[in-house]
């Protein structure tokens, strides 16, 4: 009885919005289904002795080799390696770009002096410097750490200035009036007034920063993922090379995971941000 | 006999020609000779004022009469060009906005630049006196116009000032909250007893709140009132008129 009584629109309504929901389960699962299409096209297409495995090895093959270079511990070695540069250098060209960034954004003075300057070295594509790298570093880590810290400075910079230009100078005015000083201004109204936008920056700047990885990993070195790829080049592994591209990739994902963690966790404050109220 | 008449008299000549209530107070701000220029245009001229721990000031005028301008010189965020500001420690200041930092939580913005000082207790029992114990750990963005509006009265108060500024405070909250924020701010401020200044374009608040109403005009005061010597509703037109308004 209480099914009949029940309004007819609250059936229709509950039927359409469980059919919304399967539809978008549905799309979700058949956006996977094309590149898994293309792997096994890719894969069977290997097999069949249609593609040289020279060229391209199949997809199975590519995940053995990384089996077997984890097993050794090899494959962890040179990840860690790269790791290390990539870390050490967004450290430096992050600080340093951060710094500069909060000096230039806050002081006409500051800007006066610096901003040109660096907007000037902006403007050289960072790959441009890689033989005057090689000359001034050599081929060390000093030189690949360099590079990445190259890359990373100015988005982190750019995005510095707009963050602090952006905060309130009404919150500038209450820090006046409750006689913060200069650190507890920085700690308590600049950094979080200008962190979505630094955030930005820090997004940019771990695309940037993998691109340089990439490169400056192709000089002479004897470990990271960039020197296991130029060492199979040699050997034509090209199963080890698709490999380091494979690692590449997951690993830029990654890093743009944490970014978003990060502002997840930083601007929870930020309605924009917000998963939810505190 | 006649000594001591001509004693009472010369007493009566020297204070005020309107009998003070707070004269015996100590100072909360004086003002002397205040002057401030923007190029041509002379803001405020030779202004004087003093005003007394427990006073609460009300500053009447239109806009562009220089009020907010005296504020800004009495907080520190408006240098002026000639004259004196005498006061004894640190004004607070509560804003026709709220100025809460949205990135920081309710007591933290209570609390902002003296955190270790004031600490979480501290922030907690101002903000219970502004009726909102319990909402430490809120977000700002939580609050309602009025509630945010507490906060910075709570922010102002947890510092114990001896001045505490108030600029055109209650302007952008509807009426109801408007009302019930009087009425608290005139609690709090007998309890704590700072010399209080409120710059306002609203007669009636001022005739509310103040103990003292002070009409500015071209950069000077031009007239000064005291409620309690009026009758209720006596004063308005009065003030009305010094702004300008016809009341007939």
């Amino acid at each position: 009885m209480a099914e009949i009584s029940s309004p007819l629109q609250d059936f229709s309504a509950d039927s359409r919005s469980g059919f919304a929901i399967k539809k978008a389960t549905l799309y979700s699962v058949l956006s996977w289904l094309a590149p898994l299409l293309l792997l096994c096209l890719w894969e069977a297409a290997s097999r069949l002795g249609l593609i040289a495995s020279q060229v391209m090895p199949a997809p199975s093959r590519v995940a053995e080799t990384g089996w077997q270079l984890a097993t050794t511990g090899e494959l962890f070695v040179h990840l860690g390696a790269s790791l290390l540069r990539a870390t050490a250098g967004f450290a430096i060209g992050g600080s340093i770009g951060f710094a500069l960034g909060v000096a230039v954004g806050f002081s006409p003075l500051a800007h006066a002096l610096l901003d040109r300057s660096i907007q000037m070295i902006r403007a050289i594509p960072f790959l441009a410097m890689l033989p005057l790298v090689i000359v001034w570093f050599g081929v060390d880590e000093a030189g690949k750490i360099f590079l990445v810290s190259l890359a990373v400075l100015f988005p982190i910079y750019i995005n510095t200035v707009l963050g602090v230009r952006q905060i309130d100078p009404k919150l500038m005015e209450l820090a006046k009036v409750t006689g913060m000083n200069w650190p507890a201004i920085v700690r308590r109204i600049i950094l979080p007034g200008a962190m979505p936008s630094i955030l930005t920056g820090v997004r940019y700047a771990l695309a940037h920063a993998w691109l340089a990885l990439v490169i400056a990993e192709t000089l002479a070195t004897t470990e990271g993922i960039g020197f296991l790829a130029m060492d199979a080049r040699e050997f034509l592994q090209t199963d080890v090379i698709l490999l380091t591209i494979i690692i590449y990739s997951v690993i830029g994902v990654g890093a743009d995971g944490l970014a978003r963690l990060l502002e997840t966790r930083l601007l929870g404050w930020h309605p924009n941000f917000a998963k939810g109220a505190r | 006999m006649n000594k001591l008449v001509n004693i009472a008299k010369s007493i009566a000549i020297s204070a005020p020609t309107d009998s003070d209530p707070f004269l015996n107070t100590p100072l909360a701000v004086s003002v002397s000779g205040l002057e401030r220029r923007y190029g041509e245009r002379t803001v405020i001229k030779s202004l004087d004022i003093t005003i007394r721990e427990g006073e609460f000031v009300a500053l009447l005028g239109e806009s562009g009469c220089g009020k907010t301008t005296l504020l800004r010189a009495l907080a520190g965020l408006d240098a002026p060009d000639a004259g004196r500001i005498e006061a004894p420690g640190r004004p607070a200041v509560v804003f026709q906005e709220h100025r809460l930092l949205p990135w920081a939580s309710v007591w933290e913005n209570v609390a902002l630049g003296n955190e270790k000082a004031i600490g979480k207790d501290g922030a907690s029992r101002a903000l219970g006196e502004v009726g909102l114990a319990g909402r430490e750990d809120d977000w700002p963005r939580n609050l309602s116009g009025g509630q945010a509006q507490r906060v910075a009265l709570a922010r102002a108060l947890v510092r114990d000032p001896k001045l505490l500024l108030l600029d055109e405070p209650f302007a952008a909250l509807d009426a109801l909250t408007r009302i019930k924020m009087h009425a608290l701010v005139r609690e709090l401020v007998s309890r704590h007893r700072p010399g209080v200044l409120i710059v306002t374009h609203d007669v009636d608040e001022a005739i509310v709140l103040a103990d003292r109403i002070l009409v500015m005009r071209s950069g000077q005061i031009a007239a000064s009132y005291r409620p309690a010597e009026h009758a209720p509703g006596g004063l308005r037109p009065l003030l009305l008129n010094e702004l300008g308004v016809a009341t007939h």
